[in-house]
């Protein structure tokens, strides 16, 4: 399975990220090493007949009635904005 | 100097025979930081004051002989990817560098609740990813028995602080191994719960599946004693049990007889440093000595394990990261042009490499046209070794094997190939994937006098029965021999 | 060449529960930014979500009375996109597994009847919202509105024309209105539809390249995007042109749908399972428990008012079209003798008049009762139906009694007889042309006679008896 500089490089718009050169290398690289060794274990086993699990414990429903509980105050939600104005948190102009 | 060597329980009995005082004993720890975090790097952030604070006012109800749990005014240290109201949390990372949380995790409440004494906020692997602590943004913790060597991770600085005595024990957290790897290089106690016995409100998420919160200390008894007052289900984690309320210190028995442990004959085939293997070997020769029976086992699965959890943990920590973006809370990049490029900036700034690595990974196993050969081939063999285990425990009830395949590496050693750091996993994935209860405690020490970590891995829900197994090992064998780092 | 339009539509509908999705905070629309927030719904670390069971139920409930089936295991997923009103950058909805599918609702286009099928129906959680800044500063953020409970509609391409697309869904606004599940305010955002549109040449049987146009939020918007962007892609078509599969924003005050930018990337939503939350499995029981809370719906109602009140089916159709209207209806129709004047009332001045202000019938000013008293005014002869008109807007200004209108106002019938005599023969002596016309047979200029003695009674003169002495005046002449 080859990794492309390419596919590094689409995966890390998706994930919003920026990679100079070297680390494109470098990831390329090591990705490819990670998921073909992962794979060609992986692919050994036979999974036809085998359903996917995705909690190993046998929860379900779990709720919480509707019921309204008081909100954090303005100021601990914004406490920790690094940008904010007018009771908001601040982001550059966002065009529709 | 000298009140930092009690546990948590001798601590407790001379706190309440009033030989020693809560302040007393949190001063010592202070003391004990500020003389040694330059040299260890156990502690990202110490709070001192409200440290005094809170061990004045537990004093005022030990004065007044109010009945209080074990760990009541003991000191501890707690992983800094558990959130403290007013505390700076930072996961061990540049992007939450200056996050200050305005809530408390639930096992934080419990804290309170319980009367401990929190001394501050420990070092990590950024984010808990990560096996030696080389990946932290608050720089590398040493381990106290020889500071050129790793204490493990990701919880390296909780391992590393209760063994240099730093704290009377810590809170770390545990997805792949992160606690019990850490505690077996730093030759202490570090128990894996079993998933969802131990709230996650409040710990920040890598793997949501496999995290846990995870209880290091010095000996079971104190294991035992914190897992009283974290363990217990909690309506705002959904994942948490709605299990029986335990009392940890009631199997705290030197008694093994007739207990069946399971040796994985695969745990002692692969690429395991000679002396781990020997030690491992030795402590089930004890454990038969003292009446239990040792039965081989064979566990073929286990070696998909591994790869399991990285495509697993990785598609969810590329999820659960994808909300730091500098908008509403943490580092946030300088210079951009427009929104995209706030969020690659901040992004690329505010996170390190592995993190980076494994975000690309996640990003990549969940693509379109890849979920089904990757994220989803990965649960089905997820339920293959959950259930290879339910067989295995139908015939054992506990199974022992290494925690690491090794002891203690140097520190720079293991950083060039990402697949061989990601071998140190190795023995503690499993765990993790299938939701097991498993406790790693030191079994001796290797040539070079370094702690050799054994790990004992329970059913669901049976801590009980590993805390009495390695109880019971502990008292026959005197712990570390009563050895301490020296530090 | 001929084209066919097909339309399908994804409609998000606010829930009205009290608290949010997964956190309990509250759902009220409105209030300071960020004051309806904790962690959990602003994506702070270490957060996690707890189901509102009211939301289960109410999509149960909104399946249950569109004919869905409900699944028996359904499960929430992520879907992953970065957009600064998106907390966590992820959503958290459902994506193999709806709660409910395979449902239909039957619609009647001039007495043409057709059932929409409804694919699917699943829970989502809504985002925060962005506010411009005049300023220029860059845009805000508010998260009150993130983790508000939505429930997803998505109907199968079964809409052909714009009335069509306005049948249904008016038809799954009353229903949700009526189950309670939402309080449908589409100007506070409660609801909103995607549009879903292609068009192909009669007889094809393939789809066309179909275009996307999101968040419209009144029904007129809704009306004017269909046929619009029908409009557009056919005369694109015909020019040779092609239709680009894109994401297109309707300007309704304009008129016309623009290409969003197009992002290069396709949206790759990478869903995963939530591993924070549980499973949700439905057993009939449950089922059944919440079926026997649904309201009589609709077309039952519709087709009761026919029978109990004896109104028409046009009338009892719009009536019960929306459930705060039929709730008036009935309860002055329950006050009244003459129940057609209700009816006529409710569908002349009283939707008039909600059309003029923007108003949802929810927000009536008056009470039913009131509508009652004033049509037994008229009917009673003590006011005039002209009058009656002035009173109604009243009632609508101040929501007052009309009697006491009636009264304060000074504006009873006037039946005196000798006082209306007084005014006719004042106004046949200040026009002596007219009174010419009348007699020689110019009908008209009665007409004419009339108004003048109505303006000069300021039209509380009763019009029998005008008509009566007058022509009683007019005949001695």
């Amino acid at each position: 399975m080859a990794i492309t500089k390419e596919d590094i490089e689409r995966l890390a718009d998706l994930a919003r990220l920026n990679l100079t050169p070297e680390e494109i290398e470098r990831l390329t690289g090591d990705m490819e090493t990670i998921i073909n060794y992962s794979m060609s274990k992986l692919n050994e086993l036979n999974t036809d007949d085998v359903l996917p699990m995705e909690h190993v414990l046998p929860i379900r429903n779990v709720f919480r009635e509707d019921i309204c509980e008081k909100s954090f105050d303005r100021e601990e939600i914004l406490k920790n904005a690094p940008e904010k104005a007018e009771g908001c948190f601040l982001v550059p102009k966002v065009v529709e | 100097m000298e009140l930092t060597k009690f546990t948590v329980c001798q601590a407790a009995d001379k706190i309440r025979k009033k030989e020693i005082s809560v302040p007393e004993l949190t001063n010592a720890y202070l003391d004990r930081i500020n003389e040694l975090n330059k040299k260890i790097g156990a502690y990202i952030t110490v709070c001192g004051q409200e440290a005094e604070k809170q061990a004045d006012r537990v004093q005022k109800k030990i004065d007044n002989y109010e009945e209080l749990p074990i760990i009541a005014g003991i000191p501890a240290g707690v992983n800094d990817n558990i959130c403290t109201s007013g505390v700076l949390t930072s996961c061990g990372s540049r992007m939450l560098s200056n996050f200050i949380p305005p809530y408390d995790a639930t096992v934080i409440k419990k804290f309170s609740q319980n009367d401990a004494v929190l001394l501050g906020k420990l070092n990590m692997d950024e984010f808990a990813m990560g096996s030696s602590n080389e990946t932290s943004w608050y720089g590398q913790v040493k381990n106290p028995w020889d500071l050129e060597r790793v204490p493990g991770g990701s919880s390296g600085g909780a391992a590393a602080a209760v063994a240099a005595h730093m704290a009377c024990y810590a809170l770390g957290s545990d997805t792949g191994g992160s606690a019990r790897q850490a505690s077996s290089f730093c030759g202490v106690v570090g128990l894996k719960p079993t998933y969802g016995l131990v709230s996650r409100y409040g710990l920040v998420a890598f793997a949501s599946s496999m995290d846990q919160i995870a209880p290091v200390t010095r000996d079971v008894a104190d294991c035992a004693a914190v897992m009283n007052a974290i363990a217990g289900h909690d309506p705002l984690d959904s994942t948490s049990q709605d299990c029986r309320n335990e009392d940890y210190t009631s199997f705290l028995k030197n008694d093994v007889k007739g207990l069946k442990i399971g040796l994985p004959k695969e745990y002692f085939s692969g690429s395991i440093q000679k002396e781990v293997k020997e030690k491992v070997l030795d402590a089930a020769k004890l454990f038969e000595s003292l009446g239990a029976t040792i039965e081989e086992i064979s566990l073929p699965l286990i070696e998909y394990a591994l790869p399991v959890y990285y495509i697993l943990s990785s598609a969810e920590a590329g999820s659960n990261l994808a909300q730091y973006d500098g908008i509403k809370y943490g580092y946030r990049a300088q210079q951009f042009d427009d929104l995209v490029e706030l969020y690659k900036k901040t992004r690329s700034e505010g996170f390190g490499e592995e993190v980076k690595r494994r975000i690309l990974l996640g990003t990549y196993v969940l693509s379109s046209g890849n979920y089904d050969a990757y994220y989803s081939k990965a649960l089905k063999a997820k339920r293959m070794i959950f259930e290879e285990f339910q067989n295995a425990y139908q015939k054992v009830d506990i199974i022992l094997g290494p925690t690491a395949p090794s002891s203690a590496f140097k520190i720079g050693e293991k950083t060039v190939n990402p697949i061989d750091m990601y071998f140190n996993d190795a023995y503690t994935v499993s765990a993790n994937i299938a939701g097991l209860c498993a406790i790693s405690l030191p079994c001796g020490f290797d040539s070079n006098g370094l702690p050799v970590g054994m790990q004992l891995i329970g059913k669901p829900y049976d801590e009980g029965t590993i805390l009495k197994a390695a109880f019971t090992y502990e008292k026959n064998t005197g712990g570390n021999g009563g050895i301490d780092c020296g530090i | 060449m001929e084209y066919e339009v097909v339309i399908g539509l994804e409609i998000h509908a606010e829930l009205a529960t009290k608290s949010k999705i997964y956190c309990g905070c509250t759902t009220e629309f409105g209030g300071e930014p960020n004051t309806h927030c904790c962690p959990g719904c602003m994506g702070m670390p270490g957060a996690l979500p707890v189901l509102n069971k009211a939301v289960v139920e109410y999509a149960i409930k909104a399946g249950l009375a569109t004919n869905c089936e409900i699944s028996h295991y359904s499960r929430q997923d992520r879907k992953h996109y970065f957009y600064p009103d998106l907390a966590k950058a992820y959503q958290i909805s459902q994506c193999d597994f709806p709660i409910c599918r395979n449902g239909f609702l039957e619609i009647n286009v001039n007495g043409d009847k057709k059932k929409i099928g409804i694919t699917r129906i699943h829970i989502e959680e809504d985002a925060g919202k962005l506010i411009h800044d005049e300023s220029g500063r860059g845009t805000f953020v508010d998260y009150n509105r993130s983790g508000v409970p939505l429930i997803e509609i998505v109907t199968e391409p079964d809409m052909r024309s714009s009335a069509e697309v306005k049948a249904f869904f008016e038809k799954l606004k009353a229903i949700l209105e009526y189950t309670a599940v939402s309080d449908c305010k589409m100007q506070e955002g409660s609801l909103r539809a995607d549009i879903n549109l292609s068009v192909r040449p009669k007889g094809q049987s393939e789809f066309g390249v179909r275009t996307e146009m999101k968040n419209l939020n009144s029904i007129r918007a809704i009306v004017r995007a269909v046929e619009g962007e029908a409009r557009r892609q056919i005369l694109e078509l015909e020019y040779g042109g092609i239709i680009e599969q894109e994401t297109r924003r309707w300007d309704d005050i304009k008129g016309e749908s623009y290409s969003m930018r197009t992002k290069e990337e396709a949206t790759d939503y990478r869903y995963m399972p939530d591993p924070d939350l549980a499973p949700v499995y439905v057993e009939q029981a449950w089922i059944d428990e919440i079926r026997a809370t649904i309201p009589e719906l609709p077309d039952d109602r519709k087709n009761r008012f026919i029978n109990e009140f004896g109104i028409p089916e046009y009338d009892a159709s719009l009536i019960t079209a929306s459930k705060p209207l039929a709730d008036f209806f009935e309860a002055a129709a329950k006050e009244s003798e003459n129940v057609k004047a209700v009816s006529n009332w409710i569908m002349g001045d009283l939707m008039k008049k909600l059309n003029d202000t923007g108003l949802e019938p929810s927000d009536i000013p008056f009470a039913p009762g009131n509508l009652s008293k004033l049509i037994s005014l008229i009917d009673e002869n003590v006011i005039s139906g002209k009058i009656a008109k002035q009173v109604f807007e009243h009632m609508w200004d101040t929501g007052e009694d009309p009697a006491d209108i009636v009264e304060k106002k000074g504006l009873k019938v006037v039946t005196d007889t000798e006082a209306i005599r007084s005014v006719v023969i004042k106004v046949i002596s200040a026009n002596p042309k007219s009174v010419e016309d009348y007699k020689s047979g110019k009908t008209k200029a009665m007409g004419f006679l009339i108004g003048q003695i109505m303006r000069e009674t300021k039209g509380k003169a009763d019009p029998q008896a005008v008509n009566r002495l007058l022509k009683a005046e007019l005949d001695e002449l």
